[in-house]
């Protein structure tokens, strides 16, 4: 298990202009990149998950190589194998949580039905306890559950590598502590590779990883 | 209720055949210009916009002059032995360009407002463009979309001007209802025209009514 990214990117917005130049690499099953906002934390990810498309360098993944600008590979974010969980984790407001869960089975340009019956899908609610909500949509569910369908959603992908931005910061405090720990639990029974950014001292505590500290664009 | 029920089917016929064409080319611009990135595209939309504040005359005398036999397009059509000048589907051509900015405007500001997170979350879920406009996009812009093809669908019903100019007035052929209107209004025969105003304005209501409460803003999914 290694990420090893190296990548350069001039951000442009009206008249603002940002440079992000990340180099970090490692093999550490928690990588956490802590920093404030505005430091190019989510940049940084969505460069990794293929959403970003950097000027120059590399994103290698387990010796795979999902970029590198000099040789020309720039692997469109549906064949990198990278799971992603969004800071408001970007649930599917139209599909209920089965079919959220299960929206990357379904290949194609339909949804998943909504009695979707399928093993893996089934799995997950068990293993998130989310049998009760399964029917439900995501704007009628707790906090604590949509972060939950969040991680399903992407780990029903078999993903070599879990991107995850900020995933505490929408959950109250009490919240906050129980999902730490059931993040950390859920890695270590997966034996998952998990890149997680917060701007959070108490995440970076709680995680226990590989921290990496960005600051203005740049590793400190 | 033989010259009533006449140009109320044949206005059915064009309306509808004038919003499903909307449906598709007002929903594929909207949604090209909503991803567009260029300095051209608010010149595009004005240009695309022009339909709304066009007499209908001038749009159909535009109409007439691309789409009449000697007309660039139009002798070319006629070559292939096909005619829009004084027929049905002339109508559907008139009634398609007045109504589709109503269409496009709708389903542009609807595409707008999905979270561009929403359609990234289904990229790394392993979907490409096709799949994600299908299965992300366009449910979540459904909504708009409707309430723009309602409008259209009123507006369709009750297109006159630029109708007239390529259609005509043939009844039974060409004949919508704002047509025979006009016609029954000329010949005097009011208690005709007093009928068909009435159907007409019934049906537009229904359908602004079904609009209003498709509209984006009534029944918005509540947020956390």
């Amino acid at each position: 298990m290694s990420v090893d990214v190296s990548i350069r990117k001039v951000l442009r917005s009206g008249d603002r202009h940002f440079e992000l130049d990340v180099t970090f690499a490692s093999e550490h099953r928690r990588i956490v990149l802590f920093g404030h906002s505005g430091a190019g934390k989510s940049q940084t990810l969505r460069a990794i998950a293929g959403l970003l498309t950097p000027d120059a360098g590399h994103v290698r993944v387990d010796g795979a190589t999902l970029f590198d600008a000099s040789a020309g590979v720039n692997l469109p974010p549906r064949e990198r194998g990278v799971g992603y969980v969004f800071q408001d984790y970007a649930l599917f407001p139209h599909l209920t949580v089965a079919q959220n869960i299960g929206f990357a089975l379904a290949r194609g340009w339909l949804n998943p039905r909504r009695r979707l019956r399928d093993e893996r899908v089934r799995r997950w609610i068990d293993t998130f306890e989310l049998g009760a909500v399964a029917g439900s949509y995501p704007s009628r569910i707790s906090g604590g559950q949509r972060q939950r369908v969040a991680l399903a959603r992407a780990l029903v992908a078999e993903p070599r590598l879990m991107l995850l931005d900020e995933p505490f910061a929408a959950l109250d405090p009490a919240l906050r502590a129980r999902m730490r720990s059931e993040l950390r639990s859920l890695q270590a029974r997966l034996d998952l590779q998990m890149l997680v950014i917060t701007h959070d001292p108490a995440d970076v505590e709680a995680l226990d990883g590989h921290t990496i500290e960005l600051r203005e664009g740049r590793v400190v | 209720m033989g010259p009533l029920w006449v140009p109320l089917a044949l206005t059915l016929k064009v309306a509808l055949w004038a919003t499903a064409i909307n449906l598709v080319l007002g929903v594929a611009v909207a949604f090209g210009l909503s991803r567009w990135r260029s300095h051209m595209r608010e010149v595009v939309d004005s240009v695309l916009t022009l339909p709304l504040v066009l007499p209908p005359t001038v749009l159909g005398y535009y109409l007439l002059v691309l789409l009449g036999r000697r007309g660039t397009f139009g002798a070319w059509l006629d070559r292939l032995g096909i005619e829009l000048v004084f027929t049905w589907q002339g109508a559907v051509i008139a009634s398609t360009l007045v109504a589709f900015p109503l269409v496009q405007k709708a389903a542009r500001a609807a595409f707008e407002a999905v979270d561009p997170q929403l359609e990234d979350a289904a990229r790394v879920l392993g979907l490409g463009s096709a799949a994600t406009f299908f299965r992300v996009s366009l449910p979540l812009a459904s909504r708009g979309i409707t309430a723009g093809a309602l409008l259209a669908f009123a507006r369709a019903m009750g297109e006159f001007g630029a109708t007239l100019m390529i259609a005509g007035n043939l009844p039974g052929r060409t004949q919508t209802l704002s047509v025979a209107i006009y016609a029954a209004v000329q010949a005097g025969d009011d208690h005709a025209a007093g009928v068909m105003v009435a159907v007409t304005s019934l049906v537009c209501v229904v359908a602004l009514l079904l609009a209003g409460w498709l509209a984006p803003d009534h029944l918005r999914r509540t947020r956390p």
